[in-house]
Formats: structure tokens, C-alpha cells, sequence
């Protein structure tokens, strides 16, 4: 009897992410869902002209200023990610992966307002400097960004990359093949989906991002037409304006919410697939 | 066996690893430089007397008092209400059930609710906790925002902490008469606790370094807080708003150092305890 109540009772316990994910869902989609009927998802997604108490809401500038940032973030971050996780899994000594791994770990804790903070007093300066402009633009945010996904990209990629059967690796060397060949031509392959799946969470990361972006960004409303050019993210047009926003406009936010949500959804949803197929290549290799 | 193809494959290989071990390096340099900056500017300016005394005119000058128990008590509230919700998912997991639709289901909820932003997650606690529920802008609003934001940390330790506690020892308290609930309780979790520690642990580090999340539900005020109902200031909210607004960047230095010494050391503990828990194990 009481072992039967422990394990109802766990059961509806185990079921609490999953019903916070769906009150998620439900609570921002109820809020900016109407919103969307009443503008049009034409007026909406498709429309440049953002004057929310006026009722304009077109928030494109802000879909092809988060998709800019986050490539740009993406190409940077990942490339460096990428080259730090094929260093460290092949390359480096096998103690300093044991101290650099966990360390690449904890600067994943770094709070986003801090990585902000650094881009507003060292970055902006630079830029201004080096390339004119008031240095707050794409390139600020995006280069913070690819900062910040860094820890996630090499954590997953290093993971997906050890994971690939040693026997793999054991039958390029015997064939006379160089590290690099079997890193390249062997490894990288087999390691395919964990290293997109990588790529993907660092993605969503990056767009999800608001904080950091804020204070870097520039913030305009504009769409950029060149990396130094000021830009306004989906985040952050919901937390820059979510402190006064009331009624319709509070309600564009949350639309702002749903197609984030929904982007976000879609990106985490094929990055959970491609891990799967990483983590079955290595069941397979067990068997 | 030398002939100049081996030999170029060679000197390729030389030249990546180069070029590799300097990316590597320039990561690291990022990095440090990030942590040794903050450090620089802003370990100077921290005293006693600057974590314990109220700030004054907005944070231009005086302490952080408030944003320091701010943060305590919305850390702490959540990882109350988290705790048992994460932890009791990843007994449900391990121990209750096997690999299922329903398992499968369930796991996909704490993924998917980990990559949500944090954002997100501040619109959903204003709605509901703020809004809905009447809780206005509070530190409770804002404890359970953070509690839902971290249930997937912890859940995923504890999950793969429970795992590592090898079978036979749940056979040796079955063989001698324990139930199942007595073996979890006796055997199981004594034996997880460390990792389990890790996923509360850095649970904690993420409550403390959230901003987005946390200023929409439990507010943005400076004043001392007498009760979970009124709303607080984090040290987070308190330095994205020096440093956004520019009222003191020596205090903004200040704050942003004792913000990362805190989340560094959090972690450090979180991770210490769960090398502790895989060499025994092994």
C-alpha cells in the first residue's frame, strides 16, 4: 500500500517538466496568439514597421536581426569550438584535457550580463576605434555570442568526438593513416550528428540570448544592411520593452515570445534527434 | 618506407596541430582575460563595509546589501521548490519504471525545457506567477520562474548520478527484506548524494547568474526585503542596471567580480563533488 502510493506519487512528480513545458506553451501562446489573429501573421512576421502604440506590429527587422547575429555567432563560435574539441580529443596531452575540460565547464556559469559588460567596456571601444561607427552593431553581439556558446560547443563536440569507437581510430592508424587523416577523414565523420547537435544547442543558445545582446547590440530598429550597423534581436525587443509595455503592445511581446519559442523549439527538437543518433553509435559499438 | 607523400602528410599534420593548439590557446586567452579583467578592475573596490551597507542615490554609491540577500533568498526558494520535484523525477526514472514511450516522453520535457531562454521563462513568470496568481512582482514570483528554469539541471544529475550506483548494492538491501521505497532511501540515495548535490549545486550557480528571467518576476527594487512578497533586486539585476545605466562603473566592477567569484566557486563545489562520486564507482 504505501509502496503503491510512493510510486504514484513519484509518478506525477516525474511528470512536472514536461507540464511546465506545456504551461509554458500555453501561457505565451494564449497571451500572443490573438494578438498575431488580429494584426495578421502578414502584419506581423512580414511587416518592417514596429510602432507598437500605434498599433504597428512588424517585427522582421527583429526575425533577420536575431538570424544575422546568431549565424555570425555561429561561424565564429563554432569554428572555434570546433578546432578547441579536435585539439583537445586528439592533440593534447591527456592531463591537461582532464584540467581544461572541467574548466571550459565552469566558464559556462559565467553570468550572460558579465560577457555584456566585457563587450560594453572592451569590445565596443574597439570596434569604434578600429572600424569607426559607434561600435555598438552586429559584430559586437555576434562576437559576444560566439563567446558565450563556446563551453557548449566544445563540451558536446569533445563528447561526441570520444565517443567514436576505438576501434575505428585503431584501423585508420594500422593503415598507415596520420592523426590528422583519421581526425579528419574518420573521426569527424562518425561524429557527425553529436557535433551538429553541438552546433544547433550552441544555436539556440545564441538566439535565445538577450541580456548580453541588449548591452551590446545598438538596439535599433532597423534591418542591419552591413555588421557594423546597429540591431535589435527578438529577445531583445521583448526585454527592452516589457518594463512599460501594457495591453496590445504587451501582447506583441508575447507574439514576440511565440515565434521565439517556436524557433527555438524547432532547433532544440533536431539537435535532441541528432544526439540520439550520436549516443546509438555508441550502443552499438558496446554490443 | 620514407617517400615524400609521408612525409607531407607529416608536415600537414604539423601545421594543423599548430594552427589547432592556437586556437586552443586563444580560447583560454578569452577566457582569462574575461575573469582577470573583472578581476583587476573590480576586486579593489570590494570591502566589507561594500557588502554590507544599504547602496545610496540608486547604487551610485554606498553597498549591495539588499541585492545580497535578494539573491540568497531567491536561490534558496527555488532550489526548495525544485529540489524535490528534480530529484523525485530521477528516482522515477531510475528506479520505478524502464525504458518506455513514457520515460522517453518525459525526458524529452526536461531537454526541451533546458533549452528554453531564459527570457521565455521570464514572460511565463510574469503571466502566471505575477499576473494570474496574484503574487505581484516578488521574490516568491521570482523563486518559483528560477525553480522551473533549473528543474532540468537537476533532474539530469541526479538522474545520471543514481545510475552510477552500482546494482548490487540495491540486491544486498533487497536480499536482506528491504523494500523497495527503504532501498532507495537507505541504500540508493546515501550512495547518489554527491552527485546529486552537483545538479542542486549548479542550480544554484544558474539562479544566481540569471538577469532576464528574474526582473520580470521579481522586480527591479533597491529596498531591503522584509518577506518572500515584496519584491527584490538580485546582484545580477543589480549590475545589469550599473552598468546599463552607468550610475557607477566602479561599483558595477565590484559587483560583476563578486558575482563571478561566487558562481566560480559554486561550481567548483558542484563539480569536485561529482569526481568524487565517479572515482568511487570505478
Amino acid at each position: 500500500m504505501r509502496e503503491r502510493l510512493i510510486k504514484t506519487l513519484l509518478l506525477l512528480v516525474a511528470f512536472s517538466a514536461l507540464a511546465m513545458l506545456f504551461l509554458i506553451a500555453v501561457f505565451i501562446f494564449y497571451e500572443g496568439v490573438p494578438l498575431i489573429g488580429k494584426v495578421g501573421l502578414k502584419g506581423f512576421v512580414f511587416s518592417t514597421h514596429w510602432a507598437p502604440t500605434k498599433g504597428s506590429f512588424g517585427i522582421l527587422p527583429m526575425i533577420i536581426g536575431s538570424l544575422e547575429v546568431t549565424i555570425l555567432a555561429l561561424i565564429l563560435g563554432g569554428g572555434l569550438g570546433l578546432a578547441c574539441a579536435m585539439f583537445l580529443c586528439e592533440f593534447a596531452p591527456r592531463w591537461s584535457v582532464k584540467i581544461l575540460k572541467p574548466l571550459i565547464e565552469l566558464l559556462a556559469g559565467i553570468p550572460s550580463v558579465v560577457y555584456g559588460f566585457i563587450g560594453v567596456v572592451v569590445l565596443i571601444p574597439w570596434i569604434r576605434n578600429t572600424f569607426g561607427g559607434s561600435g555598438f552593431s552586429v559584430l559586437a553581439a555576434s562576437i559576444i555570442l560566439g563567446i558565450m556558446i563556446l563551453p557548449t560547443i566544445i563540451a558536446i563536440s569533445l563528447d561526441a568526438l570520444q565517443a567514436v569507437p576505438l576501434a575505428y581510430k585503431e584501423g585508420s592508424l594500422a593503415l598507415g593513416a596520420t592523426r590528422w587523416q583519421t581526425l579528419y577523414r574518420l573521426m569527424l565523420p562518425a561524429a557527425r550528428s553529436g557535433i551538429i547537435a553541438s552546433l544547433i544547442l550552441g544555436m539556440g543558445r545564441a538566439i535565445g540570448e538577450t541580456m548580453a545582446v541588449i548591452m551590446v547590440a545598438g538596439n535599433a530598429i532597423l534591418i542591419p544592411t552591413s555588421p557594423l550597423a546597429p540591431v535589435r534581436t527578438l529577445t531583445s525587443n521583448i526585454a527592452l520593452e516589457m518594463g512599460y509595455a501594457s495591453g496590445d503592445h504587451q501582447r506583441a511581446l508575447f507574439a514576440t515570445g511565440v515565434v521565439l519559442f517556436v524557433i527555438i523549439t524547432l532547433l532544440n527538437t533536431v539537435a535532441l534527434l541528432s544526439m540520439q543518433v550520436s549516443k546509438g553509435l555508441k550502443q552499438k559499438e558496446m554490443k | 618506407m620514407r617517400d615524400s607523400s609521408s612525409s607531407r602528410r607529416l608536415i600537414t599534420q604539423k601545421v594543423v596541430w599548430v594552427f589547432l593548439a592556437l586556437f586552443t590557446v586563444f580560447t583560454l586567452l578569452i577566457l582569462f582575460f574575461i575573469i582577470g579583467y573583472i578581476t583587476t578592475k573590480g576586486a579593489p573596490v570590494v570591502t566589507p563595509q561594500f557588502l554590507f551597507s544599504m547602496p545610496e542615490r540608486m547604487g551610485k554609491e554606498g553597498g549591495i546589501l539588499p541585492t545580497v540577500i535578494a539573491t540568497l533568498y531567491l536561490a534558496v526558494l527555488a532550489l526548495i521548490i525544485a529540489t524535490p520535484l528534480g530529484v523525485g523525477t530521477a528516482v522515477y526514472l531510475t528506479e520505478y519504471t524502464r525504458e518506455s514511450f513514457i520515460t522517453r516522453l518525459i525526458r524529452f520535457g526536461a531537454d526541451a525545457l533546458a533549452g528554453v531562454p531564459s527570457i521565455i521563462f521570464g514572460l511565463f513568470g510574469f503571466i502566471l506567477f505575477v499576473v494570474k496568481l496574484k503574487m505581484g512582482w516578488s521574490i516568491l514570483a521570482g523563486s518559483f520562474t528560477l525553480a522551473v528554469m533549473i528543474l532540468p539541471t537537476i533532474i539530469r544529475t541526479s538522474e545520471e548520478a543514481i545510475r552510477a550506483v552500482p546494482y548490487e548494492l540495491r540486491e544486498v538491501s533487497y536480499s536482506l527484506g528491504g523494500t523497495k521505497s527503504q532501498t532507495i532511501f537507505y541504500v540508493v540515495m546515501p550512495n547518489a548524494l554527491p552527485g546529486i548535490l552537483t545538479g542542486i549545486i549548479l542550480g544554484l550557480g544558474r539562479s544566481v547568474a540569471e538577469t532576464a528571467a528574474v526582473i520580470f518576476t521579481a522586480g527591479s527594487s533597491l529596498r531591503l526585503p522584509r518577506s518572500i512578497f515584496d519584491p527584490a533586486r538580485t546582484m545580477a539585476v543589480h549590475f545589469y542596471i550599473l552598468a546599463r545605466e552607468g550610475l557607477s562603473m566602479e561599483r558595477a566592477y565590484a559587483t560583476a567580480f563578486l558575482l563571478i567569484v561566487t558562481i566560480l566557486c559554486i561550481n567548483a563545489i558542484a563539480y569536485s563533488l561529482m569526481f568524487r562520486l565517479t572515482r568511487r564507482f570505478r
